[in-house]
């Protein structure tokens, strides 16, 4: 055992390395400080396991929209007149105790005169193999090219309907895939609507104050202050009924999107408040940065985490606002397919009683709503420094 | 107190005008108005319009006139208590709307009641038994709640009510009550109906209700003060009940201003499921026939139903904490 110290009196020991110094090597690469800020925040938001499971969710959901006509067993003109009202098919594996793969069996309808609706039942003779990466319908891919590939079909000459068919004989499972289109878009741009509206007038007001930001805030309080569905209500009626379905959505979406920044400004003003009197906003202005640049550059990015969370939770909301306006009739109109149309086409009471595979539509809207919600809590608390 | 209250209604006036501007701006917007879509609405019945009558109407109500001098008769009108006229009903507002705007306070009062008596005892008991399976179940209950389009909770309740306990939903009260004056028997069956409603209008509310009254008394019984009480013996309840809960009382009041405007929202689209006699089916109406002035009335009410809530909470806030100033500078 040498002890460290050297004796009394003799010469220290000067020792420098020749090497050059590299902090970071010194340090660790794993080291916490020299993590970037979003891996530091990925850190923290991959422990809130729900999160996770829901971004996942949810980021599958919106890459299938890319290709809902090759997942959707049928198109949305399609139509088969012969199965009206059809009940799901179930997927057998076993037929006769033998294996055959995933199959249905055929369906036969007869019109049972004494309640007058239609009875189907299984005809279990008749083996419907699916077929998966088949030729199936052609469909035009977003004008780019027809092609008729698909995950799934019918055996040839068969006809599937997982979760059964409508008044006009559509498949609701295919129909279910196509509404995910728009009703998923449009939370999305509509939060990206309010998102570019509330940090505009946000970090104006936050960084001007005065009087712009009084005016901001009174009609804050305005606008919250009328309940949202009324609001929403009257603001769609204005919508004229001779525009194009294309049309009405975008100006769903704008309304969704207008009446929702104002949590957004909020947000943004508050926290731009607190950090404009920071050393380096000072440190910018000293050196002769505009306005417009300190906001873009300095401040937003400083509050953007917290408005991505923000925004997450609302995106569930204005979907849910969509159903609800197509519903009372006000949102959206056929030929469109979204979740809300299909909703509405479910809501008499004879539907619950005889057609409930009808309402199947509310699953994933419920669980999209859901995943948005767990996703945006585990979102604040990734970003919020105190946990 | 009372200075705090003078200036809590103070700065009212200035947001109701704002509302009131706005309100008119909306019902303003749609091109055209009611007598041009009533108009085209007989031609195409192949009948003449009464053009007498909608030139009398017209002058009488200005539509001719500015806009700035209609939005200033509109609101001076509303002062005097002349809310306008229904040209859909043929009938001033003021008598159109009948009981509606109270049955529309009754419905959202009691649905604020239904969401506290609920949202207490399970918030507290989700707060006090963090990550247990009480709390999971009760919280996933919640979700869903928040998560089912509300409409599609009212067809389904409506639904099952009938077929479980044989009352057939829709409506506030027995039809033969309807147009009726209020007297005891039409109290009672108002009373019977309007709690299916009330159920499915809360049921949202209450979730969200749930998940901020425990984020709350989370944050409260992490605090210091917590663990001095524990630390000096005092049982789990007492501890409990003691002081987080105080803390969190406050806050389910000064809550009903975000509370307040989903109800009022979630009541207007059940009341159109359901067809109660609240302002929710006639105001969609009147919003699709471009009936401007009953449109109009019910959006101002609506927004004054839900400022005056939250007047009246941020005074019994005041009342209640007495961290909050009552100079009228800022709320604590």
């Amino acid at each position: 055992m040498t002890n460290p110290l050297p004796r009394p009196g003799a010469p220290l020991e000067h020792y420098v390395s020749a090497s050059p110094f590299e902090p970071a090597e010194e340090q660790g690469a794993g080291a916490l400080s020299q993590n970037s800020q979003m891996r530091i925040m990925w850190r923290k938001f991959r422990r809130h396991r729900i999160a996770l499971a829901s971004g996942i969710f949810l980021l599958i959901a919106y890459l299938s929209l890319l290709v809902t006509e090759f997942l959707a067993p049928y198109t949305l003109e399609h139509r088969d007149l012969d199965f009206i009202y059809a009940p799901p098919q179930q997927v057998h594996l076993f037929h006769e105790g033998s294996f055959v793969g995933p199959f249905v069996y055929g369906q036969s309808m007869t019109l049972d005169m004494d309640a007058l609706r239609r009875v189907y039942t299984d005809d279990t003779a008749d083996v419907q193999k699916l077929r998966f990466f088949c030729r199936g319908e052609s469909y035009d891919y977003f004008g780019l090219f027809t092609a008729d590939l698909h995950l799934v079909c019918p055996a040839e000459g068969g006809r599937m309907s997982l979760l059964g068919t409508d008044r006009l004989g559509r498949d609701v499972l295919s129909r279910i895939l196509y509404g995910a289109r728009i009703s998923l878009t449009i939370g999305l741009l509509g939060t990206a609507v309010a998102f570019a509206l509330g940090i505009t007038i946000g970090g104006i007001a936050g960084y001007r104050g005065g009087t712009f930001d009084m005016a901001v805030q009174r009609l804050n309080e305005v606008l919250q202050s009328i309940p949202s569905i009324p609001l929403w209500m009257a603001l769609a009626a204005i919508i004229p009924v001779s525009w194009s379905p294309i049309l009405v959505y975008l100006g769903i979406t704008l309304i969704l999107g207008m009446l929702d920044w104002t949590g957004q400004a909020r947000a943004v003003r508050s926290k731009i408040f607190a950090l404009r009197e920071e050393d380096y906003v000072v440190a910018a202005e000293v050196m002769g940065a505009k306005p417009a640049r300190i906001i873009s550059r300095h401040l937003i990015p400083g509050v953007f985490s917290h408005l991505i969370a923000s925004a997450s939770l609302s995106i569930p909301a204005m979907i849910l606002g969509e159903t609800a306006l197509t519903f009372l009739g006000l949102g959206l109109r056929p030929p469109i397919t979204s979740w809300g149309i299909l909703l509405t086409e479910a809501r008499g009471i004879e539907i619950i009683v005889l057609y409930p595979w009808l309402l199947w539509p509310v699953v994933p809207v419920s669980l999209v709503v859901l995943a948005f919600n767990f996703l945006g809590d585990g979102l604040r608390d990734t970003v919020d420094p105190y946990r | 107190m009372l200075r705090y209250i003078a200036w809590r209604i103070l700065v009212m006036v200035p947001t109701l005008v704002l509302i009131s501007m706005l309100v008119f701006a909306i019902i303003e917007l749609p091109p055209g108005d009611y007598f041009e879509s009533y108009i085209q609405e007989l031609r195409v019945l192949g009948e003449q319009a009464d053009l007498q009558e909608i030139i009398e109407l017209k002058a009488r109500y200005g539509f001719d006139d500015p806009l700035p001098l209609r939005y200033f008769n509109w609101v001076t009108g509303m002062l005097h208590g002349d809310f306008g006229y229904s040209f859909d009903y043929r009938m001033p507002v003021s008598d159109v709307v009948g009981d509606r705007l109270f049955l529309t306070i009754l419905v959202s009062v009691l649905t604020i009641a239904f969401t506290w008596i609920v949202a207490f005892p399970i918030g507290l008991y989700s707060a006090t038994h963090q990550y247990s399976w009480g709390d999971y179940g009760l919280t996933f209950l919640g979700l869903i709640g928040i998560a089912i389009p509300q409409f599609m909770i009212a067809i389904i309740m409506m639904y099952f009510g009938n077929i479980w306990f044989g009352i057939s939903i829709g409506h506030l009260m027995d039809l033969e009550y309807l147009g009726q004056p209020m007297s005891w028997d039409k109290a009672v069956s108002i009373a019977e109906h309007i709690w299916i409603p009330v159920i499915i209008i809360g049921t949202g509310g209450t979730a969200a209700m749930i998940r901020r009254l425990r984020a709350n008394l989370l944050d409260e019984l992490r605090k210091q003060y917590v663990t001095t009480a524990r630390a000096k013996g005092l049982s789990p309840a007492k501890v409990v009940v003691k002081y987080p809960l105080r803390m969190a009382l406050n806050f389910f009041i000064a809550d009903i201003g975000s509370l307040l405007p989903a109800i009022i929202s979630g009541a207007e689209i059940t009341a159109i499921v359901l067809s109660l006699e609240t302002t929710g089916p006639m105001l969609i109406r009147a919003l699709q026939a471009q009936d401007m002035y009953l449109a109009g009335s019910f959006l101002m009410f609506l927004a004054f139903l839900t400022v005056v809530g939250v007047l009246i909470s941020d005074i019994a806030l005041a009342l209640l904490d007495p961290r909050i100033r009552l100079d009228g500078t800022r709320r604590g």
